[in-house]
């Protein structure tokens, strides 16, 4: 069976992000990128349904400027076969995503599909969930844990409370949440390897598929700041502050 | 302008972030009603024409909806939402799950968790964990919002007295099923609703320690929280995230024990009235948010807490 796994190139999540002085956006110039986080976890669970024998081939697709082979590369160099970049300069936002990712899988036909719950640049959460309604398809969102077995997978969710089990048909979309598995790192001679997998490119133009955004940016401002309070020398007074002058306990 | 609010419940009673949700919906004005999509739904909508502001409850009582599947509930919701101008709900899982269906369903963009109203199209939501802040403008003819959890003030309970009215559209998809439920039976409050957060870091070193924050907890009537570094460790289940891939919080109280402060964990906690930082490194970012700050060995000044809280 076929997994089809996305890698989004966003802003490395150790990178303290700056807003731009005249407030259009946030400062993107020579600030690490690399593969959205969640989008590693997919990468990792789709290697590892082939390790076990699960998956036979494993398609990594990203959607974005030309700069995102690097992050398919890096999605090869963890194990998956080949890359998909859909190749664009356009303001890319999650339902223009879905509509590229729903053309992507009539033509590649994968059982399981894999996103991250969301990206940690624009927070939307919500390419999984468009992806799996445009193509009819059933989703298991926030998955910690995947069991595929025959035509339907069983997937254990994280919701507000606990957890939740469903099973949902194949072809179905799963976005991981952040316990499903742990990702591996690359090893060099697999980095190596990666470079020799082919990478198809092509355009929205060439699946016909409209990408025009839908949501305008007006501004990007800082959020508040939060001014540093005070410190205290023992328990004992904290407890009286949070008592007497915070009032926050009685 | 017409909202439609999809609510948050049990069956029997609205959860509390639908009425933030009611809340969001106000201030972008117009006519709200609130759709109750549930099996044996009757009493949650009932509760629903009390709340506050809202003219008309959709009771859509099926059980095709009984586990809020998100292919069942999504197809609902984009069917009956086309009439509307705005499609409303909170950001908790269920919202997360199905409503991003219900904007592709219909074509449009959804705008998500919304952390302030400025006019009927236009909309504030963190970005970036909340490093940022983007003011967008949806140019949708029909708008599809999640609404933040701590960002509005919720709408009263009761006053309303809204008509109630059965819908009678059934979506079955038969694509998934639902298998069982493990929910975490909590005798503290929720995280979400706590008016008081007590969480553990890495410092806490192991999940066993966890219960002295339990202990104090139990004192100040808080919920235990922990940070993605401690969950990543086993330490604490990830439903007790607090973060940006977590649950977002903002209690009157919030005390980080152990914790750094990652840009990742502020992003789920800063908007709390007071925060208290209990941590042995004094440059750990997190003192840099904090009211009030304590250079200390946690596992000294947490039992001397416990103690001094009686």
């Amino acid at each position: 069976m076929k997994v089809l796994v996305t890698a989004k190139r966003v802003v490395d999540y150790n990178v303290s992000i700056r807003v731009l002085a005249d407030n259009s956006g946030v400062d993107l110039n020579n600030v690490k990128m690399s593969v959205n986080p969640f989008d590693e976890i997919g990468i990792e669970e789709a290697v590892r349904l082939k390790e076990a024998g699960i998956a036979t081939e494993v398609v990594v697709a990203s959607v974005g400027t030309s700069a995102c082979q690097e992050q398919i590369r890096t999605a090869l160099a963890l194990g998956a076969d080949r890359g998909i970049l859909v190749e664009t300069d356009e303001d890319m936002q999650p339902l223009a995503i879905a509509k590229v990712l729903k053309a992507v899988i009539d033509k590649e036909a994968p059982q399981i599909i894999i996103t991250g719950k969301q990206a940690i640049d624009g927070d939307n959460g919500q390419t999984g969930q468009m992806l799996a309604a445009l193509a009819g398809l059933p989703q298991a969102t926030f998955a910690s844990k995947v069991e595929v077995e025959g035509d339907s997978a069983t997937v254990t969710r994280e919701i507000d409370g606990g957890l939740e089990t469903i099973t949902v048909k194949l072809p179905a979309i799963i976005t991981t949440d952040l316990r499903l598995n742990e990702p591996r790192y690359a090893s060099l001679p697999n980095i190596m390897k990666a470079k020799k997998k082919p990478i198809d490119v092509m355009t929205p133009a060439d699946l016909g598929v409209d990408v025009a955004p839908r949501v305008k940016t007006l501004k990007v401002t800082p959020p508040a700041a939060r001014q540093a309070g005070i410190k205290v020398e023992s328990v004992e007074e904290l407890v009286d502050k949070l008592k007497n002058e915070a009032k926050v306990i009685s | 302008m017409s909202i439609l609010v999809v609510a948050d419940h049990d069956n029997n009673s609205i959860k509390a972030s639908t009425l933030v949700a009611v809340a969001a919906a106000q201030a972008m004005g117009g006519d709200i009603e609130v759709l109750v999509a549930g099996a044996g739904c009757g009493a949650a909508g009932q509760a629903a024409a009390g709340i506050a502001g809202v003219s008309k409850v959709l009771v859509a009582d099926n059980a095709a909806y009984e586990h809020r599947l998100a292919e069942n509930l999504g197809a609902l919701v984009a069917e009956l939402g086309a009439n509307y101008s705005h499609i409303v709900s909170s950001t908790s899982t269920s919202g997360k799950n199905f409503m991003p269906r219900v904007a592709a369903l219909l074509d449009v963009a959804q705008i998500s968790d919304i952390s302030g109203v400025v006019s009927e199209d236009t909309f504030e939501r963190p970005i970036y964990a909340g490093n940022a802040i983007a003011t967008v403008q949806s140019t949708d003819a029909i708008k599809v919002i999640t609404v933040r959890g701590t960002a509005f003030d919720p709408v009263a309970a009761e006053g309303g007295s809204a008509a109630v009215e059965a819908v009678d559209v059934v979506k079955d998809s038969g694509l998934s099923t639902w298998v069982k439920d493990e929910i975490v039976k909590l005798d503290r409050p929720e995280l979400t609703a706590a008016s008081v957060i007590i969480s553990g870091g890495r410092g806490m070193q192991n999940g066993e320690n966890f219960a002295m924050l339990e202990s104090v907890a139990d004192k100040l009537g808080a919920a235990v929280g922990a940070s993605r570094a401690a969950v990543d460790a086993g330490y604490a289940p990830n439903d007790m995230q607090v973060g940006q891939t977590g649950k977002i919080v903002a209690p009157d109280l919030y005390i980080a024990v152990g914790i750094s402060g990652a840009i990742q964990h502020l992003a789920g906690m800063k908007d709390s009235k007071v925060i208290v930082a209990i941590n042995k490194d004094e440059d750990a970012p997190i003192f840099q948010v904090a009211d009030y700050g304590l250079v200390a060995d946690l596992f000294k000044a947490v039992p001397e807490l416990d103690a001094l809280l009686g």
